[in-house]
């Protein structure tokens, strides 16, 4: 009963979407059908760990409308958007890192989105095509949960351009990869490249007696099993650290706050396979140089 | 037409208690919480049906292992899933509907609000004392239809969940906007993974921070309903479709499920008295 709703936009407006963001280099969409399993999360800290290295530079887009995480767990909470003459500004959390949220538009954190698709769609239109991106190696879009309007807008939007793939995230128990397994037929069905899966929350090791206890317990055999199952590259587990949700919530860099932990040597091994299969994968014109 | 064979119907005429089950947040527990609200009140001796209106990731039927079961037609409608032999709690929910259980439901807004319109309409509930919205995280298409759908049957209100920590208060704030705004009653807020007590060392863990839930309570004016800890018994009851409620009447997360029915229990009887 699936159906893939829009496929043609107009010319004009595909050819000004590849125009602005000709400069960008490489897309990666952060995906998940289950809410609150980790994508902000893994989002902020991918466009952290990316723009570790300061000759790069990045790009992240929050795409969720209704419930946007960005600001906050980027530090940048209350900040505004500005207007220049090539378009709305990003907010900048370094030289080389730039965010855009709705929550940049909002005028206080009571206030709620109520819309429904036709105006997200427009706002996520107005993101691509009018926010000065600039000269951009990696975009990095979060999404909100589920395989709706803002899943197939920023899909059909980015075809203008290019997206490398999708970074799927879930966490261990079956009630999540329920979801996963549907986001993962998502993206064949609109020809979306699967990077690999995170699992998050994998597993809780008690601050004071250092044993594991499986919290969101992987009944049908985790992320591992699924990938398995379905061809996927698993890219790796994190295990749930209380510290990650409060550096999130602090609008700190968890990877530069605990940069010790399993959590987060985990995260940057992923950080690092997501961009070696970037650099395999670069747009076509650049690998004739 | 189609409306006034809807209302000739009248399916919903025969519910006593509609709640909703709201969250900006997604991942906070919204499906949980209906699933145990509703054991609970079964176990208080109430008929309870769940509408499912989550349409892209559907976690109710397989909370109470139905997730096989198909949606059959009678005269009224469409009749909902019965998930005991008592028929004391019935589910309606895309999941039914699905010819293969990964099929992805890529939709976008206009068709999920005819099918949600069609799920308030359509689903022969008969006589229940309550029926439990579970919703999708947001503020958006099925939101605005739910609310819209339910207007004329009068719903008691909407139960708000949230995890402690601030980026998931942070949007439940924003729903409570949207209660306003559409004219919603907020029955109360509950804290879900709130503290992870080590089953090794009785260690108590603020995973995901603490108190979040109870303060946005207090700084909104309104009720309160409780904390409900992170409890690995409750996601594995929940992941094998078993009625925790019954069976682990010992586990940290046990009162507090219990008291947030006895709670919105209360409120009804105080208010029919």
């Amino acid at each position: 009963m699936a159906e893939v709703a829009g496929g043609g936009q107009p010319e004009a407006e595909a050819a000004e979407l590849r125009e602005r963001l000709r400069g960008v280099k490489h897309t990666v969409v952060v995906l998940s059908g289950k809410g609150g399993v980790g994508k902000s999360t893994f989002s902020a800290l991918l466009a952290h760990g990316l723009a570790a290295d300061g000759g790069r530079q990045v790009a992240l887009l929050d795409v969720d409308i209704c419930g946007p995480s960005i600001p906050k767990m980027m530090g940048l909470e209350g900040e505004q958007v500005h207007q220049s003459g090539s378009g709305w500004s990003p907010v900048y959390v370094e030289e080389n890192l730039g965010v855009m949220s709705v929550g940049f538009l909002l005028s206080s954190p009571d206030d709620a989105v109520i819309w429904r698709g036709p105006k997200k769609n427009g706002l996520i239109k107005q993101f691509l095509r009018d926010v000065d991106w600039g000269e951009v190696d990696y975009l990095i879009v979060d999404t909100p949960p589920g395989t709706s309007d803002e899943h197939l807008s920023i899909v059909q939007y980015l075809s203008a351009s290019h997206i490398d793939g999708a970074v799927i995230i879930t966490t261990p128990q079956e009630v999540s990869l329920q979801d996963v397994r549907k986001e993962i037929n998502f993206c064949h069905k609109v020809k979306v490249p699967i990077i690999g899966v995170v699992e998050n929350m994998s597993g809780f090791i008690c601050p004071k007696c250092k044993k594991e206890s499986q919290i969101f317990p992987p009944t049908t055999g985790g992320a591992e099993k699924m990938c398995q199952n379905l061809n996927v590259s698993l890219l790796g587990k994190v295990p749930l650290d209380p510290q990650i949700g409060r550096s999130c919530d602090r609008g700190q860099s968890f990877l530069s706050e605990v940069p010790d932990s399993p959590a987060a040597s985990s995260y940057r091994n992923i950080i690092q396979r997501v961009q070696e299969y970037c650099d395999q994968h670069r747009p076509q014109e650049e690998k004739t140089i | 037409m189609e409306e006034a064979a809807a209302a000739e119907r009248n399916n919903l005429g025969g519910v006593r208690y509609i709640l909703l089950v709201l969250s900006g947040k997604g991942g906070v527990g919204k499906s949980t919480i209906s699933t145990e609200l509703a054991l609970s009140l079964r176990h208080s001796g109430k008929k309870v049906g769940i509408l499912d209106v989550d349409l892209c990731g559907p976690s109710i039927p397989r909370m109470f292992k139905v997730q096989d079961s198909d949606v059959h037609q009678c005269d009224a409608g469409w009749v909902p899933v019965f998930v005991d032999q008592e028929k004391s709690i019935s589910l309606m929910s895309i999941g039914f509907l699905l010819e293969k259980p990964d099929d992805a439901v890529v939709w976008r807004g206009p068709k999920k609000n005819a099918l949600i319109k069609q799920f308030v309409a359509d689903v022969a509930w008969g006589e229940l004392d309550f029926l439990i919205v579970d919703t999708p995280p947001g503020t958006s298409d099925e939101h605005i239809s739910t609310v819209e759908a339910l207007r004329p049957y009068k719903p008691l209100g909407a139960i708000l969940v949230t995890t402690p920590q601030a980026v998931s208060v942070g949007d439940v704030r924003r729903e409570l906007t949207f209660c306003k705004k559409t004219g919603l009653r907020v029955l109360g807020i509950v804290e879900n993974m709130s503290g992870f007590v080590c089953p090794h060392c009785s260690e108590c863990t603020n995973i995901f921070s603490k108190g979040g839930g109870e303060e946005l309570a207090k700084h909104a004016g309104v009720p309160f309903l409780g904390s409900v800890p992170l409890d690995p018994q409750l996601s594995q009851s929940l992941e094998d479709g078993r009625d925790f409620i019954q069976e682990f009447p010992k586990s940290s997360a046990f009162p507090a499920l219990t008291r947030i029915a006895q709670q919105i229990l209360d409120g009804v009887s105080q208010g029919s008295s």
